[in-house]
């Protein structure tokens, strides 16, 4: 590579400004090629008697985008060390320059972008809602390999830089000013004269920083007494958040701590040597493959050329509805809302309002931004306006005949050309669709639920959904920042199907006596966001019951499965879960969860008193669910294993370091998964028998990836 | 000249001044009515040309509040928008503006209407204290802080109050009412009963749909319960209850009551301008055309409010027409007494003789076509969007009544008047 495809210099009264420009790739992002430019770069700069200072901006959108994390692949350990070391050695020249270097950032600065901003002497950024720091290497499994465990602690603090790291949260413009990330900050427009004006003041004099950090802050950070018990406690609290499933997270305490107890030298080597052992871990490897699974999703399966839905009718105002409604007019897609009641409706606009009204007052939208999206909702009680809807979606209640009704009210009302779309999570599109006038117009869109925070769309269809209907809800999804999965009609299609075996057999176990708070644990541990006891509290025992009645039919005629039915009584008892403070766990006043609700027990047959090794409850809940999976892929319920990755990720939560259930089980051996499933057919019957699909694969050597 | 259709209008609830819009901002308001006519139309916010609003009580925040209203609305940033005050006809001139810029071939599609929020009127400090609070922008040291925190006098906190006064003149309109409708010969009982009759049709228009079908819905944050409808209308009123009043303006001899007079009110309104080809390109079908209009000018001494009987005698004499060919008529009903005097006017020879250079009086206008939904009387009249509702309810009824052609008029301060035709579509 070629230093002019990535980089120009344009000098001028002194300052030479580094203009970042990528000709291979949409974004900035740093390839070992990218790398290798930057000795040739800092010679360019030091040895011109010309320039007295230098500016790094970009002239795309975004700042630079980070490591290119395709290119860099390694097989072992060394493979990668002196690509990072060179890069060390760079950020180390530029930091060590007696020539001033200013970051001028807009947009995103992520990963490297942050961590070169980080060896510049100062940084300014723009106001703009879209500039963003970031140090999100922890996510992909990873830690901040460019210096950046060493160099940020020191600008901002241990503590900041620690949750900003473990969580690879974004850092918006005015909170990275407030905590010393950025010097200053300027308007969009004025960005690059600003940062020239600032790297001549730097050449007369350095920027004096005053510390950010809180009197209380200053004295733990500041001894060394005070820093011991600092990084246990992020040691212990980072530890009961990932349950020690995430080798980062402790790499990256390990790296700071080092860096400042032992100095900076030490830290780097500690990078050095954390980073490629990371790149290692089964655990990265999946966490990456389910990012590159999440960008090439953005890419239409369906179709490069979809038609673009403009208008979107919403019928049932409920949460469910109200969620869509609101991850479609923050987006641009105007949306007619319709409810039966007021209220409801009323309700609906108010919960969209204060979610703007939140990023109004965190300055990522302007309070006329905020009242146009909300112009963009037309909420009513009756079918007006309809015939401009590209697509309708409902959200009505679970009921067949009432889906029906609608289907009729929206052929009445709509336009010929409208795609009817249902948000069932149980109900068979296949039925509905057969009820349509257009069966081939008729899909599923099933959400999941808070709909602004899940990432997950199921997109459902049948037999005879257009490829067109397919392809433009698939759109629509990704403008409303879905990732999306293409799934079959079936009983719970893909998502909720491989979760009620799994949560039956957790009610199982608790009818043998399993305590129940003992069943969460296992899946905590386990990685799971949420135990499948707490789980079913979340989604309402109402929902749990009925979803009771589509396992039945999803199992029904398999050898050796009986349902549970301790959910369907408790919710005939009135339990409802955390929306009435009544299910398996106590809720106080504020709903806030107290622990297990004694008489919970009473629905079961075990009185929570018998126990069972953390690994059986693991393995009875979990086999279940891969081997569900599996049957999912045998009856193309899902078309690939990345789909029915993406979405046991994203919709139920499905431990991300594992990748998904079919990389997990790439990753843990076919032949053992296969193992483990018949040892516990031996135990409990023939509901653990192995899908024909992993015996052969066991037998055959073969991986799913 | 490209010829100008109405495709259609909408206004929010006009509601009493102080209530239920009174946290709102005035381009807020705006945005309700833009956003409103867009989704009742179905027209793409991109394809529009241009927007103009009216607007009388300017909060300095937004002077020109059409931009911040367009945008809320979410019209593109891309399409220019302004904002005029003609007083009470302020959206009268607005919608002219956009006519012009139709007919001259400069915009073939433009939203023009207008917008009051009197509950957001800008109260002032006294001028001296206006003065010393401007020079203090201006104040560096300690010593000169002192000095003019020194300077300051308790009557420098009395705010002026705001008042619907005549500059030139120095009354308010109410007392040229009331002297208007003593020269005139209008008496107390004939305004008490044009004013119930005023609410008395308002009322039974709102029963029978005419006006929920010029109304949008405003739900407002943050509890999103929704208005649908006007909250002056007073169906229930009689002449006894209202002959009980006391006079407003002039204690002792006026005839001008709190009942008989417009009230403050908050509100806006827009209708949609179309050149007759991008209508027919696009699909549109109007309700109207806009045949011709006149603005006048008079006396602010003696005829401040006769501007719909200058402005009706103009139009009809340009058109050469006579107030038999109109079939629907719609006023501005500033205040009973103002109504009446002008309907005196034009039916007087001797007023046409000696003010409009005709022979004989312009005509009497048959009261079965004349405000048959109500007026700003019963209805209520924020300044600056009045004009856009008249042109909205006189295309209307022009549609449910069946008439060819719609006459419309109204008197603003500064003694202007307007008159606009309209043909039926």
């Amino acid at each position: 590579m070629q230093l002019e495809e990535f980089i120009t210099i344009e000098k001028e009264g002194g300052v030479a400004t580094i203009w970042f420009d990528n000709k291979r790739e949409k974004m900035n992002v740093v390839s070992p090629a990218v790398i290798e430019l930057f000795d040739e770069l800092m010679d360019k700069i030091e040895g011109d008697p010309e320039i007295e200072a230098a500016v790094f901006i970009s002239k795309k959108p975004d700042f630079m985008a980070g490591a290119d994390i395709k290119a860099f692949t390694i097989e072992k350990e060394g493979d990668f060390r002196p690509y990072q070391e060179k890069g060390h050695r760079a950020l180390d020249r530029i930091e060590r320059s007696r020539k001033p270097f200013v970051a001028a950032v807009h947009g995103t600065a992520y990963g490297l972008g942050t961590e070169l901003s980080l060896a510049c002497h100062a940084r300014i950024a723009t106001k703009s809602p879209r500039t963003k720091f970031g140090l999100p290497e922890v996510k992909l499994g990873l830690l901040p390999g460019g210096g950046g465990t060493q160099r940020l602690p020191r600008l901002i603090g241990i503590q900041k830089a620690l949750d900003m790291m473990l969580t690879g949260k974004n850092i918006f413009a005015y909170r990275a000013k407030k905590i010393g990330l950025a010097d200053e900050l300027t308007e969009e427009g004025k960005l690059h004269q600003a940062a020239v004006m600032l790297a001549r003041r730097l050449v007369k004099k350095p920027i004096e920083r005053k510390s950010k950090l809180s009197l209380a802050d200053k004295l733990l950070e500041g001894n060394p007494v005070g820093r011991r018990i600092l990084f246990s406690q992020a040691r212990k609290m980072a530890y009961k958040r990932s349950q020690g499933n995430y080798p980062a997270i402790p790499a990256i305490i390990d790296c700071v701590e080092t860096g400042i107890e032992q100095g900076q030298e030490a830290g780097y080597g500690k990078e050095l040597e954390w980073f490629e052992k990371l790149m290692l871990t089964p655990e990265s490897a999946a966490l990456r493959a389910l990012f590159f699974a999440m960008s090439d999703n953005k890419k239409n399966p369906y179709g490069d050329n979809p038609k673009k839905l403009e208008t979107l009718g919403m019928i049932g105002a409920g949460f469910m509805g109200a969620g869509i409604a609101e991850v479609s007019v923050t987006k641009g897609v105007p949306v007619l809302l319709k409810d039966i009641r007021q209220e409801v409706v009323s309700q609906a606009q108010q919960q969209i309002w204060q979610s703007l009204q939140k990023k109004v007052k965190q300055k990522a939208l302007t309070r006329v931004e905020a009242e146009a999206q909300m112009a963009n909702l037309h909420g009513q009680l009756d079918y007006r306006h309809f015939g401009r809807a590209d697509i309708v979606i409902e959200a009505v209640l679970e009921k067949m005949d009432l889906k029906k009704q609608i289907i009729r009210d929206v052929e009445t009302h709509c336009r010929e050309d409208v795609i009817i779309a249902s948000n069932t999570s149980s109900l068979s599109l296949t039925e509905m669709a057969q009820h349509a006038r257009k069966p081939e117009m008729v899909i599923g869109m099933h959400y999941f639920s808070p709909v602004p925070k899940m990432p997950l769309l199921e997109i459902v269809k049948t037999d005879k959904t257009a490829d067109w209907v397919i392809a433009a809800c698939y759109d629509l999804g990704i403008r409303q920042g879905k990732t999306c999965i293409v799934v079959q009609d079936g009983p719970s299609f893909y998502v909720n199907r491989i979760l009620s075996p799994y949560t039956n057999e957790c009610l199982l176990m608790a009818d043998e006596g399993v305590a129940l708070e003992a069943i969460d644990r296992a899946f905590l541990k386990k990685g799971f966001p949420v135990g499948p006891i707490t789980l079913l509290d979340q989604v309402g025992l109402d929902i749990a019951a009925h979803v009771t009645d589509t396992s039945r039919k999803i199992v029904a005629g398999r050898p050796g499965f009986e349902i549970c039915e301790a959910v369907v009584n408790m919710f005939e008892a009135g339990r409802l879960g955390r929306k009435n403070k009544k299910g398996f766990y106590k809720y106080n006043d504020k709903g806030r969860r107290q622990g297990i609700d004694p008489t919970a027990y009473e629905f079961f047959q075990g009185d929570g008193k018998k126990t069972l090794p953390v690994e059986e409850i693991q393995g009875r809940g979990l086999m279940l669910m891969l081997n569900e999976a599996v049957l999912c892929l045998e009856e193309g319920i899902i078309p690939n294993p990345e789909a029915g990755d993406l979405g046991a990720v994203f919709g139920i939560g499905f431990p991300p370091f594992t990748g998904g259930p079919f990389r997990a089980m790439d990753t843990w051996g076919i032949k053992s998964v296969v193992e483990t499933m018949r040892g516990l057919q031996d135990k409990y019957g023939p509901r653990f028998a192995p899908a024909a699909t992993l015996e052969r694969m066991a037998e055959e050597g073969g991986r799913f990836y | 000249m490209h010829k100008v259709v109405i495709i259609d209008g909408c206004r929010t609830p006009f509601l009493r001044s102080g209530t239920d819009y009174a946290d709102l901002m005035s381009y807020q308001l705006g945005a309700f009515a833009i956003k409103g006519l867009l989704t009742k139309t179905g027209l793409d916010p991109a394809l529009v040309d241009k927007v103009a609003m009216g607007n009388v009580i300017s909060n300095i925040k937004t002077p020109n509040v059409a931009r911040e209203a367009a945008l809320t609305a979410g019209i593109p940033s891309t399409v220019p928008c302004h904002t005029v005050s003609q007083a009470c006809i302020s959206a009268n001139r607005a919608i002219a503006d956009g006519c012009l810029e139709i007919m001259a071939g400069l915009a073939d599609i433009v939203i023009a209407g207008g917008v009051d929020h009197t509950s957001d009127t800008p109260i002032q400090f006294p001028r001296k204290m206006r003065r010393k609070l401007f020079n203090a922008q201006r104040l560096k040291t300690v010593g000169d802080n002192l000095s003019f925190l020194a300077s300051l006098r308790p009557t420098d906190f009395v705010p002026e109050r705001p008042q619907v006064a005549e500059y030139t003149t120095g009354r308010v309109m109410g007392e040229d009412c009331d002297i208007m409708a003593a020269r005139f010969q209008v008496s107390r009982e004939e305004q008490d009963e044009y004013a119930v009759r005023s609410h008395q049709l308002a009322a039974r228009a709102f029963e029978e749909g005419h006006l929920p079908e010029e109304i949008v819905e405003v739900s407002l944050p943050p509890k999103f319960k929704p208005i649908t409808r006007d909250n002056g209308i007073r169906g229930d009123s009689t002449v006894a209850a209202v002959s009980k009043l006391r006079p407003a303006f002039d204690k002792k001899f006026g005839t001008l009551t709190a009942a008989n007079s417009s009230f403050l009110t908050d509100g806006a309104a827009a209708v949609l301008l179309m050149s007759e080809e991008k209508a027919k390109e696009l699909g549109f079908t109007p309700k109207a055309e806009v045949v011709d209009f006149v603005f006048t000018g008079q006396s602010l001494e003696k005829e401040l409010l006769l501007g719909p009987a200058y402005a009706v005698s103009k139009l009809l004499k340009r058109q050469e027409m006579e107030l038999k060919d109109i079939d629907v008529i719609e006023f501005h009903e500033a205040f009973a007494g103002q109504i009446l005097s002008n309907l005196k006017a034009l039916a007087s020879d001797e007023f046409a003789k000696e003010n409009l250079g005709r022979v004989q009086a312009v005509g009497t206008i048959a009261m079965d076509k004349f405000n048959l939904w109500g007026g700003s009387l019963s209805i209520g009249h924020p300044f600056g969007a009045t004009g856009a509702r008249i042109t909205t309810t006189t295309a209307n009824r022009l549609q449910q009544e069946g008439g060819t052609y719609g006459l419309l008029a109204a008197c603003a301060a500064g003694a202007h008047g307007h008159a606009m035709l309209l043909k039926k579509r």
